[in-house]
């Protein structure tokens, strides 16, 4: 039967099916918040770091099948991994562990990578203004 | 699990009597129609004969109607057939929510020196006649303007249109591939000079449609080639095709009012319990001016590829007018042309029910739907921000 569901791999289909981590954060310590030019879908990404290391991230996706699974996937990826671990998970990594994309929705994971990399860099901006406030109280 | 099919507007299955009527012409009454032998003859004769049930479905003469490979060379026959045969006009006005088939070709001959008026409509999908009154000039060809919109089901006030395009001495034509078999058309009361048809969307086989052109109107061939179809299409007629469109209109022709009544109330029903059960949801088209057999709405904050897809997973199968699930990734420009957002756009859903529709299939998608549509909203960005 030819039809929609065959565009995708199993992997996909149950990334699709069960999204992992699907929600937000409470005070988290970065968020991504990123929309593709391409298609004109938005993923929101929320983590949350201790020391070094992502303990947790969940995500919002508003966006076609291959959107949802990316941003489930890469959320599962990067739990448990440091920030340089992270950082180095690129939208083809997150393609690959999903047992490929069409190459029509290669653009959606890009998405992932994005919201990424906006979270990361969230957090090193938010480190960086609690480190001058810490200064700033020591003087 | 029974699969409930709701994409008729995209394709409508082979009906089981086409397909016995064109059985004969493939290996029996196998020969070229061009043939003086009595083969040939044969295949004439049943050539002919559809013709006659297709003129039928739309009140014209027989010689009025040339069989194509669809609706798309339906139109780009009508539209270039006269913009070239009448060279001293290059002005050409249309539609900015007609199909592709209609958008492209004037876009190729925009290319070519042509000038074209893509009309606006309101924000049910309808043309206004005085913006026509207003465009026509004395560089004017033709007007095509649709009859029924694919996507929202809305039906052109043709009549009126086409009465304008005459009174200026204008050619009008109509790209009625949704509404052939599906609402009553008489090609002389609405006055139209050109209209296209296709037989797979009113259960006919695919690759076969018609262009009726109405006596006396000036446009080159489409196909060069012999002097088939009175001069005016060579090649050798796909006649099993031709057998089987024309059984379809026949068929279409008899189950007309039933029809209209037993899928508009199925339409209605589907409607207004989407928007009495899942809020947040538009409906996009006219709401009565519309297709028996359309339901478009668009579904606040979810996009229209992870709805289809989950209703895949129901084995419920529709469409929508989302960037992501078109080749282009371009949202449905004529969604957008009713002036909804792109987010609006992406979050479209079309049913279009047909013959074999049945109140249990929309009851189903009743139950499935909001579920899928609360799923998504939980993981939608766009809920939060706009709460
Ligand atoms: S998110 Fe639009 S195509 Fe994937």
């Amino acid at each position: 039967m030819p039809d929609i569901q065959s565009l995708y791999s199993e992997k996909v289909m149950d990334h699709f099916r069960n999204p992992r981590n699907v929600g937000e954060i409470e005070n988290p310590d970065g968020t991504g918040h990123v929309g593709n030019p391409i298609c004109g879908d938005i993923m929101e990404l929320y983590i949350k770091v201790n020391g070094n290391t992502i303990t947790d991230a969940k995500f919002k996706t508003f966006g076609c099948g291959a959107a949802i699974a990316t941003s489930s996937m890469v959320t599962e990826m990067i739990i448990g991994k440091t920030i340089d671990e992270a950082l180095e998970i690129s939208n083809k990594t997150v393609a690959e562990a999903l047992g490929g994309l069409p190459a029509a929705k290669m653009h959606c994971s890009v998405l992932a990578e994005d919201a990424l990399r906006s979270a990361i860099d969230d957090y090193h901006s938010k480190q960086k203004k609690g480190k001058s406030k810490a200064k700033a109280k020591k003087k | 699990m029974k699969r409930i099919y709701l994409d008729y507007a995209a394709t409508t299955p082979t009906h089981r009597d086409v397909v016995k009527a064109m059985l004969p012409y493939f290996s029996d009454s196998f020969g070229n129609p061009s043939s003086i032998y009595s083969y040939g003859q044969e295949s004439k004769g049943a050539v002919e004969k559809a013709r006659e049930q297709v003129a039928n479905l739309i009140s014209a003469h027989d010689e009025e109607i040339v069989f194509t490979s669809g609706g798309t060379e339906a139109d780009n026959f009508a539209i270039k057939g006269v913009a070239y045969a009448n060279p001293e006009r290059n002005h050409i006005i249309i539609s900015s929510i007609e199909h592709h088939a209609v958008i492209e070709t004037c876009k190729f001959l925009e290319k070519r020196g042509f000038e074209i008026t893509y009309l606006p409509v309101d924000k049910d999908g309808l043309v206004d006649p005085d913006d026509v009154r207003k465009t026509i000039t004395d560089k004017t060809c033709l007007i095509s303007i649709m009859h029924a919109n694919n996507e929202i089901g809305t039906i052109q006030p043709i009549k009126k249109l086409a009465t304008i395009a005459r009174e200026a001495g204008v050619y009008f034509h109509t790209d009625a591939v949704q509404a052939a078999g599906q609402i009553p058309i008489n090609v002389d009361d609405v006055g139209v000079d050109l209209l296209s048809m296709s037989a797979h969307k009113l259960y006919g086989p695919k690759g076969v449609g018609a262009l009726y052109i109405r006596k006396g109107t000036r446009l080159v061939p489409f196909m060069h080639g012999g002097s088939q179809e009175n001069d005016r299409r060579g090649s050798t007629e796909n006649v099993p095709g031709i057998v089987g469109f024309g059984k379809a209109t026949a068929i279409a022709l008899e189950a007309m009012t039933g029809e209209i009544e037993r899928q508009t109330r199925l339409r209605d029903h589907l409607i207004t319990s989407i928007l009495e059960q899942i809020d947040g949801v538009r409906l996009n088209g006219h709401p009565t001016k519309r297709l028996p057999n359309n339901v478009n709405v668009s579904i606040d904050y979810v996009e229209g590829e992870s709805m289809l897809l989950n209703l895949d997973l129901e084995n419920i199968c529709a469409s929508t007018g989302s960037a992501c699930s078109s080749s282009s990734l371009e949202a449905s420009h004529v969604l957008l042309a009713l002036g909804l957002g792109h987010e609006q756009a992406h979050s479209s859903l079309r049913f279009t029910v047909g013959k074999w529709t049945t109140e249990e299939d929309i009851n189903r998608v009743l139950e499935v739907l909001p579920k899928i549509v609360a799923r998504l909203r939980a993981m939608s960005p766009l809920l939060k921000s706009h709460k």
